[in-house]
């Protein structure tokens, strides 16, 4: 295979992780947030596959297998064994933003990501940085606000994950040399956040009945009377 | 080996603790592990005086004088809180999760020791992800409806920023490999390398750094899970959250900001400048409206951290010998705040400012310690604190950051005025309800006299090791 078809193919992965993140904005039951992630992280293998053969590199090759392992596998399994199946269903109704809003500031700050790193990019000379690099950090920061717009916790906690793959596809351009060691810390870290997450999740239901971070809200300043 | 001692003691303690015969012993062997680590960080830190570094494994565990600081607040924090919890604890809880709690507690240690130790800015971050993790299982220890909601919004919030710091060590990575073309990255090479490094990725890489473990570490506006995890979780908890697990993060940082300023063009201390002073007015103006005493001693947390930043922001030689001071005089001062705070709610079981009164009269000694923290806290002279925040306020005056200090000034004394204020409404006046007469455990009466001798000691002599500590801490910050 021919570089050029696997910058292709990448590009393509690019393509539709940013897509992905952007779907991830727009649907609103919780089910249909998992499934996106879950595509989303098969992409970002491929891209790390592809990027492997292209250079070579049994790291990257690992980080693609641990990838899956973790957020292909693990992770949307540990959500389904420890959370009742009536999460699955649920809709959000109320958000803080509404979607088409919220759409429209994904849109402003996947430009804004593009306009942030174009120094950058072009002091690079690479045409896997040129697309990764905008396209990471424009994941990053849909899913920092995806994560503030959202009001059930298993869509934030997925958030976050989506935030970490955006963060993961740029970092397999730009450091793709990253010690073996770095890598395995951050699929076990990964692993661990969900256990725990998850853990947390589940006594939040047991104790208050609901898993609507919106009615956490007993602990805040009140305003003086 | 002593760097791996540190390292290996607390991680052998959480496995005790969970070795069954021991459970029932979990908090004699937590507190045996958590003494002799801090013995080992005081040989440490007197052999970072003497030689200036101190190496476990060169390129990995490697300390020198910020990380001796740091290290020497974690592990005497971590030290004095178990005490505490001993009496605490069992006061609060049945015996059978304690040991849950302990294992955890050693684990959580282990974390926030490992930071400091680690040569290489990579690994730190794995360090630091764990201190969440294990951070927000304390804070959800006592299971309750609003210990879970804590818990929740500190993972939330804090592990957000996670993949934005790993984005900026990605990014740092980038730049290192550009200039050197594959040395290992350690946090001694970065500094020595980051004139060659590309000025842009630089900056590009500590905003995320900074945007990413300023959430950790309590900076506003991403400051909102501190006042909630640091009021619900178990006190002596409290005591290690707020007096060091918010510094560990700041000491990443700090560390990175050593880096940058090592290099000619890139420019950063603006913005700590102005995140700084955003923290502080923000925690200053709900210091004055705050209703609950532990959520008082959080926004001084809040508060506090803006200070140190804005003091490195100011990237002078004296304010980094300010700034660094007032880590130390932060982190012993504010533990001390949560032991006396922690001993109020075992007397009278209510966490409202409004239902306190007349504590002098209930108790004479929670009172008067009360009155003695929250002077040192609040910067009264001739507390630590007033030293260091004033030998800030004048690096800052010297530096020509006169708009600056006084910003700074007026808010940090609308933050004495609203703590005070509040503190006087507990001490003062008749109590409205007959209290019953409590018996303090030994052991909460202990940590707080113990606590309190180093807060009265450095407000009037800074020993002279720890002087030389606290200038070898400085010079990593990197000012000129």
């Amino acid at each position: 295979m021919p570089s050029s078809i696997s910058d292709a193919l990448n590009t393509l992965c690019g393509g539709l992780i940013l897509i992905s993140a952007f779907a991830m904005v727009a649907v609103r039951q919780v089910q249909g947030v998992t499934r996106f992630f879950v595509a989303q992280s098969v992409l970002l293998a491929t891209s790390c596959f592809l990027l492997a053969y292209s250079q070579h590199s049994m790291d990257l090759f690992a980080l693609g297998l641990i990838t899956i392992g973790a957020k292909v596998v693990t992770i949307p399994w540990v959500l389904r064994r420890l959370l009742p199946s009536e999460f699955y269903e649920r809709r959000e109704i109320n958000q803080v933003i509404n979607i088409p809003t919220s759409l429209l500031l994904s849109l402003l700050l996947a430009i804004f990501a593009e306009f942030l790193v174009s120094p950058m990019v072009n002091a690079a000379h690479d045409p896997v940085i040129a697309l990764n690099l905008p396209i990471g950090l424009a994941c990053l920061l849909i899913g920092a606000h995806s994560l503030m717009a959202r009001r059930e916790a298993i869509p934030q906690l997925i958030g976050i994950l989506a935030m970490e793959n955006g963060t993961f596809f740029a970092g397999i351009a730009i450091a793709p040399q990253l010690p073996i060691i770095a890598e395995l810390a951050i699929a076990v870290d990964v692993a661990l956040i969900a256990v725990v997450v998850g853990l947390l999740t589940r006594n939040i239901q047991e104790t208050l009945g609901t898993t609507e971070a919106a009615s956490l809200d007993e602990l805040k300043e009140e305003v003086a009377e | 080996m002593t760097l791996i001692a540190i390292l290996a003691i607390p991680l052998l303690g959480a496995l005790l603790c969970w070795f069954r015969p021991l459970r029932k012993h979990a908090s004699s062997v937590t507190m045996l592990c958590s003494w002799a680590v801090f013995a080992v960080v005081l040989d440490v830190a007197a052999r970072v005086i003497a030689h200036g570094k101190v190496v476990g494994i060169p390129g990995w565990f490697e300390a020198d004088g910020l990380s001796a600081l740091v290290l020497l607040l974690v592990s005497f924090v971590c030290a004095l809180a178990c005490v505490f919890a001993r009496g605490y604890m069992r006061h609060e809880h049945d015996d059978g999760r304690l040991w849950w709690f302990y294992a955890n507690y050693n684990l959580f240690a282990f974390a926030m020791l490992a930071v400091p130790c680690l040569a290489g800015p990579n690994l730190t971050w794995v360090a630091v992800e764990l201190v969440t993790l294990f951070g927000a299982l304390l804070v959800g220890f006592d299971n309750t409806a609003s210990s879970l909601e804590a818990a929740w919004k500190f993972a939330v919030l804090t592990i957000m920023g996670a993949p934005i710091a790993l984005f900026g060590f990605f990014a740092l990575f980038w730049a290192y490999h550009s200039a050197t073309g594959g040395a290992r990255e350690t946090w001694d090479g970065l500094r020595l390398m980051a004139g060659s490094m590309d000025p842009a990725v630089l900056r590009f890489s500590f905003l995320l750094v900074f945007v990413g473990f300023g959430a950790k570490s309590g900076l506003a506006p991403m400051h909102t899970w501190l006042p909630d995890a640091h009021s619900q979780a178990p006190t002596p908890v409290c005591a290690v959250l707020s007096g060091v697990k918010t510094t560990v993060p700041l000491y990443v940082i700090l560390r990175f900001l050593g880096v940058v300023l090592a290099s000619p063009t890139a420019r950063v201390g603006n913005w700590m400048i102005v995140l700084g002073l955003v923290s502080v007015g923000i925690a200053a103006f709900l210091l004055v409206q705050v209703r609950d005493y532990k959520r008082m001693f959080a926004f001084s947390t809040v508060e506090h951290m803006g200070i140190i930043l804005t003091a490195a922001g100011m990237a002078s030689q004296a304010a980094d010998f300010g700034a660094v001071s007032q880590i130390l005089n932060h982190a012993i001062t504010k533990s001390l705040c949560f032991y006396v705070a922690g001993v109020i709610l075992l007397i009278l079981s209510t966490r409202e400012i409004g239902s306190v009164r007349g504590l002098l009269r209930i108790s004479p000694f929670a009172g008067s310690a009360l009155l003695f923290c929250s002077l040192a806290i609040a910067g009264a002279p001739p507390f630590p604190i007033f030293l260091s925040e004033l030998s800030i306020l004048s690096a800052g005056v010297e530096g020509g950051h006169k708009v600056v200090v006084a910003i700074l000034a007026t808010l940090i004394v609308i933050a004495f005025v609203a703590i005070l204020s509040h503190v006087n409404r507990m001490l003062l006046g008749k109590p409205e309800t007959p209290v019953l007469a409590y018996a303090l455990p030994a052991s909460c009466r202990f940590t707080v006299w113990a606590a309190a001798v180093p807060v009265l000691v450095l407000g009037v002599y800074i020993p002279a090791p720890v002087h030389s500590l606290l200038q070898l801490a400085a010079h990593q910050l990197g000012g000129r």
